[in-house]
């Protein structure tokens, strides 16, 4: 089959590789029908994410139909339709039933190396690099999908792939991370970061009650597509974002604050640029520079919401800007399965259609081409849809 | 040597080790040695009159060699053995969130452990309390040894030893233990076996390999793995560009 690899610091190159092969009880064959980049696999692409390995199989965003189950599976037959979660969750340890998928205790098979690093290991991803489990990603023909009898979800086939592709993850990213900003009624919410993630999470936080929504970027067709959804747009390269913020919410400050960016922040000055050479020589792994804003920004007692990547250390977090104000920080990797049945509900009301983030539909073929467009967003591009 | 800075003590033991018969003196003594002979040796060298001066210098060093060694050639010569019990100790959790009777019951069933212990092939079990083991260390022929069960208490424990003639001897248990809430249960295994010194330790590090904490940790893992999500996730066999690339060479 044809399938994207990760070949080395923004190289990827669509191989030849074998088909995949039911490898364990609970697993399913997928046929792919629609794959998505992520921003986060910009994260790879760009190589700040460790232990990828030349050949691994990348995409975590995808759905398609089910050709093969694995003889325990007893919830996905042939044929069906589906979509699956980025993060893969076995549904029996203390985390999955308390809901919180991605830190599942038993789908990393290289839960010893995530462990030492942070103390404990996560749930395993797909195609995100071998300290997440180092399974093979969906931007191909086929994928398997390991625990298949938790995942994936049914999607009816009244909805196109582009309405329920982005219930794999930033649909429910963007979600999660407007409930993470515990919104009131008469809230103001600031996002930074209008790509994939940020649209949703503005959308979200006007569906869960928010006021008033603050969007910052600095790329036009993407503070566009947060106006076109209600948000009062910041463009960051036009002066100075925090005064303007604080001018905006009569100096209070927003009720929450919300780093859609991560670990890659661009920013302007000089901390941006000491962030980017601490960054490139490897004395730091993360630039926060979003971070260190949505802190500075927040009203006393509100909340930052993190969903945006970060992978190591960072350096010159105002502590205690977030401690002297009382902030709650709330971070992580969405646990998208608690998400997919309520999420599609909304789809099916059409109280939102997420195939507004897509700008560009491409072969599986030009995929290495559209992380370079996704990457530098070259005409206009928000999001792009692979078909394999 | 275990309280000295890492620095320091990794190259001393690595001289020791070089040099080292088996120890036999007891703890305390050792300290004691190595410290009164360190003293005498400063002592030695800082006299004015040289001859004697050495001569102390030099009893000094025996004593603190002695001690840093844990070997008296006295002591050997007399036959007398005051080294701590030598026996390695290794124990390891995990918090599994099922039912201990569930737990226990899969362990019982002893012919269910090769699922879970990595380096395990089989287990038979012979009768109620008699079982045969075979297993492998990487790169290595198959050991094999009987065990028999000294102490069993649904849904508590279980506890064996090998019998006396075993290639691999130890002791072991497994407790189920209800975690803290009632948040599943906590299982802990304990093993005790030789040193590997001995044809009996030398066979069970080898199983155990170079950190035997780690390997059950990771034994525990499986156990986990299987108990929680019903398999042990992996992705052997799976495609990526390395395999294709290999392939191309092949075929060129």
């Amino acid at each position: 089959m044809r399938a994207l690899c990760w070949e080395g610091r923004k190289h990827v190159e669509v191989r030849d590789v074998p088909d995949p092969e039911i490898l364990a009880p609970k697993d399913a064959i997928l046929r792919v029908t629609s794959t998505a980049i992520c921003g986060s696999d910009l994260h790879l692409y760009d190589g700040f994410i460790p232990t990828m390995r030349k050949g691994d199989i990348l995409g975590h965003e995808f759905m398609g139909e089910v050709v093969e189950v694995g003889k325990a599976n007893t919830r996905l037959k042939v044929g069906d339709r589906v979509v699956v979660p980025f993060a893969i969750a076995c549904g029996g340890c203390f985390f999955c039933q308390k809901e919180l998928y991605s830190c599942c205790d038993n789908t990393n098979p290289n839960a010893s190396m995530l462990e030492k690093l942070q103390g404990s290991s996560a749930a395993g991803l797909f195609g995100y690099s071998h300290l997440y489990g180092g399974y093979a990603g969906g931007q191909a023909e086929y994928v398997r999908v390991p625990f298949a009898q938790v995942g994936p979800i049914q999607v009816p086939d009244s909805l196109s792939d582009e309405q329920v592709l982005f219930l794999s993850d930033i649909f429910p990213t963007g979600w999660m991370a407007a409930e993470n900003c515990q919104i009131e009624p008469g809230d103001t919410v600031a996002i930074w970061g209008c790509g994939p993630v940020g649209q949703f999470a503005i959308r979200s936080a006007f569906l869960q009650g928010a006021t008033r929504v603050i969007a910052i970027d600095d790329v036009p067709e993407r503070l566009d597509l947060a106006a076109e959804a209600g948000a009062e747009t910041l463009d960051d390269s036009e002066g100075d974002v925090l005064e303007r913020i604080e001018a905006m919410t009569g100096g209070r400050g927003p009720d929450s604050c919300m780093d859609a960016v991560g670990m890659e922040a661009h920013g302007h000055g000089p901390q941006a640029a000491y962030d980017r050479v601490k960054q490139t020589l490897r004395l730091a792994t993360d630039r926060p520079g979003v971070l260190r804003m949505a802190i500075q920004a927040c009203r006393k007692g509100g909340t930052v919401s993190i969903p945006g990547v970060y992978g190591g250390f960072i350096d010159k977090v105002p502590m205690g800007a977030a401690f002297g104000k009382g902030l709650t920080l709330k971070m992580g990797q969405t646990h998208v399965h608690r998400y997919l049945r309520p999420l599609l509900e909304r789809i099916e009301k059409n109280e939102i259609d997420p195939s507004f983030i897509v700008s560009h539909r491409m072969n599986l073929d030009d995929a290495p081409q559209a992380y370079a467009m996704f990457r530098d967003h070259d005409d206009g591009c928000t999001k792009v849809v692979l078909k394999p | 040597m275990s309280a000295l800075p890492t620095p320091i003590a990794r190259p001393i033991r690595k001289v020791v080790r070089r040099f080292a018969r088996p120890v036999n003196l007891g703890p305390a003594e050792r300290w004691l040695s190595a410290v009164a002979g360190g003293g005498l040796v400063l002592f030695g060298l800082t006299r004015r009159r040289r001859i004697p001066g050495v001569a102390l210098a030099m009893t000094g060093a025996g004593l603190a060699w002695r001690g840093i060694t844990g070997h008296c050639d006295v002591y050997g010569l007399l036959g007398v053995d005051r080294a701590p019990d030598r026996a390695v100790r290794v124990e390891e959790s995990v918090t599994v969130h099922r039912p201990a009777a569930e737990l226990y019951r899969f362990w019982r069933n002893l012919e269910n452990l090769p699922r879970v212990f990595e380096h395990l092939i089989s287990v038979g079990e012979t009768d109620a309390k008699h079982s045969h083991w075979v297993a492998t260390a990487p790169a290595d022929v198959p050991v094999e040894w009987d065990a028999q069960i000294v102490a069993d208490r649904e849904g508590e424990v279980i506890a064996w030893r090998t019998s006396e003639d075993s290639e691999i001897s130890h002791r072991g248990s497994v407790r189920f233990d209800p975690a803290t809430g009632g948040r599943g249960t906590l299982v802990t295994v304990s093993l005790e076996y030789a040193p590997p010194a001995g044809r009996a330790g030398v066979a069970i590090a080898k199983l155990l390999g170079e950190d035997p904490k780690a390997q059950i940790h990771e034994d525990l893992r499986r156990f986990k793995q299987v108990a929680e999500a019903g398999e042990v996730p992996t992705t052997d066999g799976q495609p990526s560009g390395r395999e294709s690339r290999e392939d191309e060479r092949r075929a060129s």
